[in-house]
């Protein structure tokens, strides 16, 4: 067996009859390639059986589902139904913003139903992704630059950075409630009297101020880890060939760390498009605030089979995402973490 | 004597020169400390009001003296009180048992496939790793329909094994990548040489790079706690008044009046619940932040 996969040739004990030592170099190592990848099989089974039975399952089963009928009264006829094959209804439903009517075929979902949510919590959800990740991108890239320079208290910067970091979301959403609170400190310091959770801007922004405040350091701490990666006497050559301040930031900084940065913007864009529990406490989903996740949760008490199909969609949204990321914009995750692997063997 | 003159003359000059570019430096140094304060301002700011506001009386909820005032420990009796149906001692119960359980469980699978990411040379490798990364990125709502029918369907609605199951599934691929990056980073060459000696590589797994790996670990199980520990998704839908976690009961918390907010006492539920974690983030805070951001720089 060994005999074919050997890199030198290695003779059969027939045609040599030499004995067991024959060519330690080469079948040796096939045996270790081999017998690595029987390891790596032992060593990975448990998390990949781990995974499949957490993620793998219920993925299929609610792509599975989101091809069923609801169980619940059927409208045309009044009698409960259990369900039954609807092919691509309930994706047509959503994406048509179409409600089952009554006396059978589908009308226009009314204002206020579930249904006819799905292309403004869609318009939400992309606002409130492409808004924050902006702002976490640029305050996250200003304060890594402030924080890669050497000044006394910088460990007190670092480590500041870490407590909205730190405290869950949930807490956080509370927090900014009762900053937004209408006679919270958020108007007292503006002296404003605006009713944050009342209408649709206010209410908006309140949540991109929360989740710019509360993600920000994430982003900060993978730029900074990016930035550290420069060696020093990059900058040293440029200074002394008279690059600028800007010059240097622009040709050198910003090539350099793009990956990281690509990364990190990235993993910031993917949680974004998820956001949930933010919305969620701090406005419920009221005036125009209802993300794609908020409304999978209210649909689901409404019937789990189309709560599956808007499921299905917002991962479709969220993977297509990450693609155009990976193939068009070289946020390569895999290459990044597996790059000194690779060089190191 | 012009030689002279042209000599203090350039050493003037020069003098001029090294003035500018010492106020420059000084100026430099000036804007980098204004920017620090900027940001501790920033990030410090809300969570020093949640622990100020945890300290107020209640009738002063709103007041908004920025030092202390009115200071009472009554919010945090009041956080505790089960009189309103605020569950918040039972609900922290619950979320170290499900953070410990959770964590515990993706260590002990995770340990193995991280070893085998770091230092096994195999096919698919690329693959595995893209998959385990991409499972991290996985949207909750993603999985919860279904689990939500399943776990209906076998009884096990508001039980902690259905808070635990998935919470497995984020917390399992970040425990594995994290766990993955510190693994390339150790010392390998002792293995070689226990190998050496003589250990199989189990033997050496278990004898030479478990002691070493002992701070990856550690790290990592402090990250994979904390981010069990701030899991809100799943459990708002999966658990009930008796297993819910903290999470749960903090943004549900209800006060006296039903119209009115008991904000003081959320905030004192905010600061316990919140302060161990701020704590331990900042011992281990060199740590924490390699392993934070292991994943995307190495």
């Amino acid at each position: 067996m060994a005999t074919e996969l050997g890199p030198t040739p290695v003779k059969g004990p027939a045609s040599g009859g030499t004995p067991v030592h024959h060519g330690p170099k080469g079948v040796g190592e096939d045996n270790k390639i081999l017998s690595q990848g029987k390891w790596a099989t032992w060593l990975l089974a448990p998390t990949i059986i781990a995974l499949g039975i957490v993620i793998v399952y219920p993925i299929i089963s609610a792509i599975v589902m989101s091809f069923q009928k609801d169980a619940g009264l059927d409208p045309a006829t009044g009698l409960f139904t259990a369900g039954g094959p609807a092919g691509i209804q309930n994706y047509v439903n959503w994406l048509g913003q179409q409600c089952a009517a009554p006396g059978g075929g589908t009308v226009a979902c009314p204002p206020g139903t579930l249904g006819g949510q799905f292309w403004s919590a869609t318009g939400t959800t992309f606002l409130f992704t492409v808004i924050t990740v902006t702002f976490e991108t640029i305050l996250g890239f200003w304060m890594a630059m402030i924080m890669a320079r050497t000044f006394k208290g910088r460990g007190l910067v670092r480590a500041a950075v870490l407590v909205p970091w730190a405290i869950p979301t949930a807490v956080t959403a509370q927090l900014w409630l009762f900053i937004f609170a209408f006679e919270g400190i958020a108007n007292k310091l503006f002296n404003a009297s605006i009713l944050w959770t009342g209408s649709e801007w206010p209410a908006k922004w309140a949540v991109i101020i929360a989740d710019t405040w509360k993600t920000t350091p994430f982003m900060a701490l993978l730029i900074l880890a990016g930035l550290q990666m420069i060696p020093a006497d990059v900058y040293e050559a440029a200074k002394v060939d008279g690059a600028t301040a800007w010059q240097r930031f622009r040709l050198i900084t910003l090539p350099l760390v793009k990956p990281a940065l690509m990364v990190a913007i990235l993993f910031r864009t993917l949680d974004a498009l998820r956001m949930f529990d933010l919305p969620y406490i701090l406005t419920g989903g009221a005036n125009n605030t209802t993300t794609l996740s908020i409304l999978v949760i209210n649909q689901i008490r409404q019937g789990f089979n189309s709560a599956a199909a808007l499921s299905t969609i917002t991962f479709i949204i969220i993977f297509l995402v990450a693609f155009i990321f990976v193939r068009f914009l070289g946020a390569n995750v895999v290459e990044q973490s597996g790059a000194t692997g690779k060089g190191k063997k | 004597m012009t030689t002279t003159t042209a000599s203090t003359e350039l050493r003037a000059r020069q003098d001029k020169g090294r003035k500018a570019a010492q106020n420059r430096e000084k100026w430099a140094q000036a804007r980098t400390y204004i920017s620090a304060v900027v940001i501790l301002i920033w990030c410090l700011a809300p969570a020093y009001w949640m622990v100020v506001t945890a300290f107020r009386e209640v009738g002063f909820t709103y007041d908004t003296s920025l030092l202390p005032t009115h200071v009472t420990l009554d919010n945090f009796a009041t956080a505790f009180d089960t009189s309103f149906g605020n569950r918040f001692g039972q609900a922290l119960i619950n979320s170290v048992f499900i953070g410990v359980t959770v964590t515990a469980i993706s260590l002990l699978i995770g340990v193995f496939a991280a070893y085998a990411l770091a230092r096994l040379n195999f096919r698919f490798k690329f693959l595995v790793l893209g998959f385990i990364l991409g499972a991290s990125m996985f949207p909750g709502v993603a999985l919860i329909t279904p689990l939500f029918q399943l776990f209906t369907n076998i009884g096990w609605m508001g039980t902690y094994q259905a808070l635990i199951i998935p919470n497995i599934s984020f917390v399992l691929p970040l425990t594995v990548y994290t766990l993955t990056s510190f693994f390339r980073e150790m010392p390998w060459e002792l293995e070689e040489s226990a190998r050496v000696d003589g250990c199989t590589q189990g033997q050496a797994f278990r004898k030479v790079i478990m002691p070493l790996a002992a701070p990856a670990i550690f790290t990592t199980a402090i990250l994979a706690f904390i981010s069990s520990w701030n899991e809100f998704l799943i459990a708002s839908q999966l658990s009930n008044d008796a297993t819910q976690p903290v999470t749960v009961a903090i943004a549900s918390f209800a006060g006296a009046q039903p119209n009115q907010i008991p904000y003081t006492a959320i905030m004192a539920a905010g600061t316990i619940v919140t302060i161990p974690l701020v704590i331990l983030v900042l011992v281990f805070q060199r740590k924490i932040v390699a392993g934070l951001t292991a994943g995307a720089v190495k």
